[in-house]
């Protein structure tokens, strides 16, 4: 499934709220197929990129790039276009809250398909049981727990089965076994509809499971120091920082030659 | 650790003493039936030691601070802290001070901000000062909380602002909420363009549901306050034509009073604090829980997916609320010229037809479509402007009833001005 070709292309991207800027001068590739990490400390700007990555917040300075086409600078209608071929899923889960799953799920297939009645009920029942949630079609998200909503957000976001699938913390707030299948999902989906996925996360375990390459934000340079496979920076990489986050705090007692799980 | 904090001790000498004079003896009594030893497992301390500290020298540039008694946060109250700083201008910088906790009984937080406070200031005099010889936990603690050195640049609201820059900032707000609002209605109205050329994006299901919760269910409380309004009413006009013995054009004003006027006002007040709060609060914790984001990121825009609907629901609902809220002011007018002041029905009946002409009635329901507009606009626009916490939730819903309420009351003034010049 590995491709070259790039999919996503940041070009000197500089994020800001108001005049204070989060990060600056962000250049990088997303290709194809890649599981690609956004990694970094707590408040580095690693969710404020996401938002601009989906297009809900206009950066500074510099564009996205989603092919050959930009995401800034162009009409609205375009742009939506442009999204059309993305797919997210929130911290939150962000179910619609006075809706049910099924009818969260059939939001988008109803405005954006020309699918049957009873075609949409099989999807929204074929996506919930791709993450292991059959049955739950009439529940509202209030009455399931965080990590069945993440995941019910998980197969709203796949709803339309986008190229691009963004993930904001999809492990945050799970129990492990949890966290471990919802990595396994991550991957089968990738091998299997050849998505390109890129997540937000500062879990460890997953960066070093699933993820193919990887940038990190630093808070007080406001850049990404380091790029690269996960594993890769693990044994390569010089920076203390990043060293210090990918070791939890110990660059010491790491395994920098052997493999890493 | 554990024992620091379940023996919090008891400030007071005379609680102390009353406990051990009277309640443990009754306690450890045997023949005493009420209570076993078993059962109160808790031991109490006879005696609670106060903090206290006392400086050492045996060297001009060497001290040692001695802590005792028990330094917890229940003994605050015995202890000023601002002592440390007589201590410090002791000191002299180049120095050296040890500290002893032989004689320290519990100890909790309380010791810790002191121990924190110490090292601050030894550091500003540049006396060093040894912590090696505390206690392992209080050691780890007090290293713990200098690990990660203080962000220049995170403390907040440090300097006060003169008056006139919060002035011209609350100016500013204003300005700012202007525009947003402007930018609001315009962007409401283009998708109200777009549900006329059919290419808004929302579920009809959703204009039910709102035109369910804005109108048949608020019935009840329209019933209560336009009867009681048209009551009123009657009342105070009653008592001045009675004067004139023309009690009968009571019915002339209520009936004209509730058409023209109190029946869609009435009605709008209500429907700002029910339904212009709830779209308020509903969008707001939307957008705190990152639906709208999400919404948006779908294809869905907020003003067609969220306000069209409540917008439509409220426009088409309250003429009809307005027109029931007339009429039940006025059987509430009905009620009073009746069975107070002896009017007969078919008088009242007849007086009220005579009274009231169609524009009144046009003037009222137009009125209530306009209120409708408002309510939704001001309830909508604060749910989306509404910031990411639970209180900024609550002040979404304070400020869309005000604003519905502000808006609502000019409109009607303004109104009622026009019909005023036009003669109508």
């Amino acid at each position: 499934m590995m491709g070259t070709d790039s999919v996503i292309k940041v070009r000197d991207l500089t994020l800001a709220y108001g005049d204070f800027v989060i990060q600056k001068d962000l250049n990088f590739e997303v290709r194809r197929g890649d599981i690609f990490v956004i990694m970094g400390g707590s408040g580095c700007g690693k969710s404020t990129l996401l938002m601009h990555l989906i297009g809900l917040q206009k950066p500074l300075h510099g564009d996205i790039f989603y092919g050959k086409e930009r995401l800034w600078g162009v009409s609205s209608e375009q742009r939506e276009q442009l999204l059309r071929r993305v797919g997210v899923l929130f911290q939150s889960g962000a179910l619609l809250s006075s809706m049910t799953l099924a009818e969260n799920i059939a939001l988008p297939l109803r405005e954006f398909t020309a699918l049957s009645k009873k075609e949409m009920n099989q999807t929204v029942s074929y996506k919930l049981a791709l993450v292991g949630l059959s049955g739950f079609e009439n529940y509202y998200p209030s009455e399931i727990s965080g990590g069945m909503q993440k995941r019910a957000g998980l197969a709203r976001a796949m709803a339309l089965d986008p190229e691009i699938l963004y993930l904001d913390e999809p492990s945050a707030g799970l129990d492990p076994i949890s966290a471990q299948l919802l990595d396994e999902l991550i991957q089968s989906l990738r091998d299997s509809l050849g998505a390109t996925i890129i997540m937000v996360t500062h879990e460890l375990a997953s960066i070093f499971a699933i993820g193919t390459h990887s940038i990190f934000l630093d808070s007080e340079a406001k850049t990404a120091i380091a790029f690269g496979s996960p594993e890769e920076l693990l044994k390569t990489s010089h920076d203390p920082r990043v060293l210090k986050f990918l070791t939890r705090g110990h660059p010491e007692r790491a395994d920098r030659g052997g493999h890493h799980e | 650790m554990a024992h620091c904090i379940s023996n919090v001790g008891f400030p007071r000498d005379e609680l102390a003493e009353f406990f051990s004079l009277r309640v443990w003896p009754w306690l450890l009594d045997d023949q005493n039936p009420c209570v076993s030893w078993q059962s109160f497992p808790i031991s109490l301390p006879l005696k609670v030691p106060h903090p206290s500290w006392k400086l050492e020298s045996t060297d001009p540039l060497l001290w040692q601070l001695c802590f005792e008694g028990d330094w917890v946060m229940s003994n605050a109250s015995t202890l000023n802290a601002e002592d440390f700083s007589e201590m410090t201008a002791c000191l002299r910088s180049g120095g050296r001070l040890t500290l002893d906790v032989t004689g320290l009984g519990v100890w909790d937080s309380y010791l810790m901000i002191a121990l924190i406070d110490i090292v601050k200031r030894c550091h500003e005099h540049q006396i060093a000062i040894e912590t090696s010889t505390l206690p392992e936990g209080m050691g780890a603690l007090l290293h713990l909380s200098s690990l990660v050195p203080e962000r220049t640049d995170a403390r907040k609201g440090g300097a006060q602002k003169t008056w006139l820059e919060r002035l011209g900032e609350s100016a500013r707000s204003v300005w700012l909420d202007g525009f947003f609002l402007t930018q609001f209605i315009g962007e409401s109205a283009l998708s109200m363009v777009a549900l006329m050329t059919g290419r808004a994006r929302f579920r009809p299901i959703d204009l039910w549901l709102q035109i369910q919760a804005c109108g048949p269910s608020a019935l009840p409380i329209v019933t209560l306050i336009s009867l009681l309004v048209g009551l009123i009413l009657a009342f105070v006009g009653a008592v001045q034509l009675a004067l004139f013995g023309a009690e009968l054009y009571i019915a002339d004003l209520v009936s004209l009073g509730m058409t023209r006027e109190m029946g869609a006002l009435m009605t709008a007040i209500i429907m700002a604090g029910r339904s212009g709060a709830a779209f308020a609060a509903q969008m707001g914790t939307m957008n705190v829980n990152l639906e709208i984001s999400a919404l948006r990121v779908m294809g869905f825009t907020a003003s067609d997916f969220l306000v069209l609907p409540r917008m439509l629901a409220l426009i088409l609902v309250m003429p009809f609320l307005g027109l029931y809220s007339d009429l039940m002011g006025i059987i509430g007018g009905g009620i009073v010229a009746i069975s107070f002041f002896d009017i007969p029905v078919t008088q009242f009946i007849q007086r009220t037809s005579e009274s009231v002409h169609l524009t009144d009635f046009f003037i009222g329901l137009f009125k209530c479509s306009l209120f409708g507009v408002l309510i939704a606009v001001a309830g909508c626009f604060r749910g989306i402007q509404c910031g990411r916490s639970a209180s900024a939730v609550g002040e979404a819903a304070t400020s869309a009833v005000v604003t519905s309420i502000v808006f609502i009351v000019v409109a009607d003034s303004v109104v009622t001005l026009i019909c005023n010049r036009l003669g109508i």
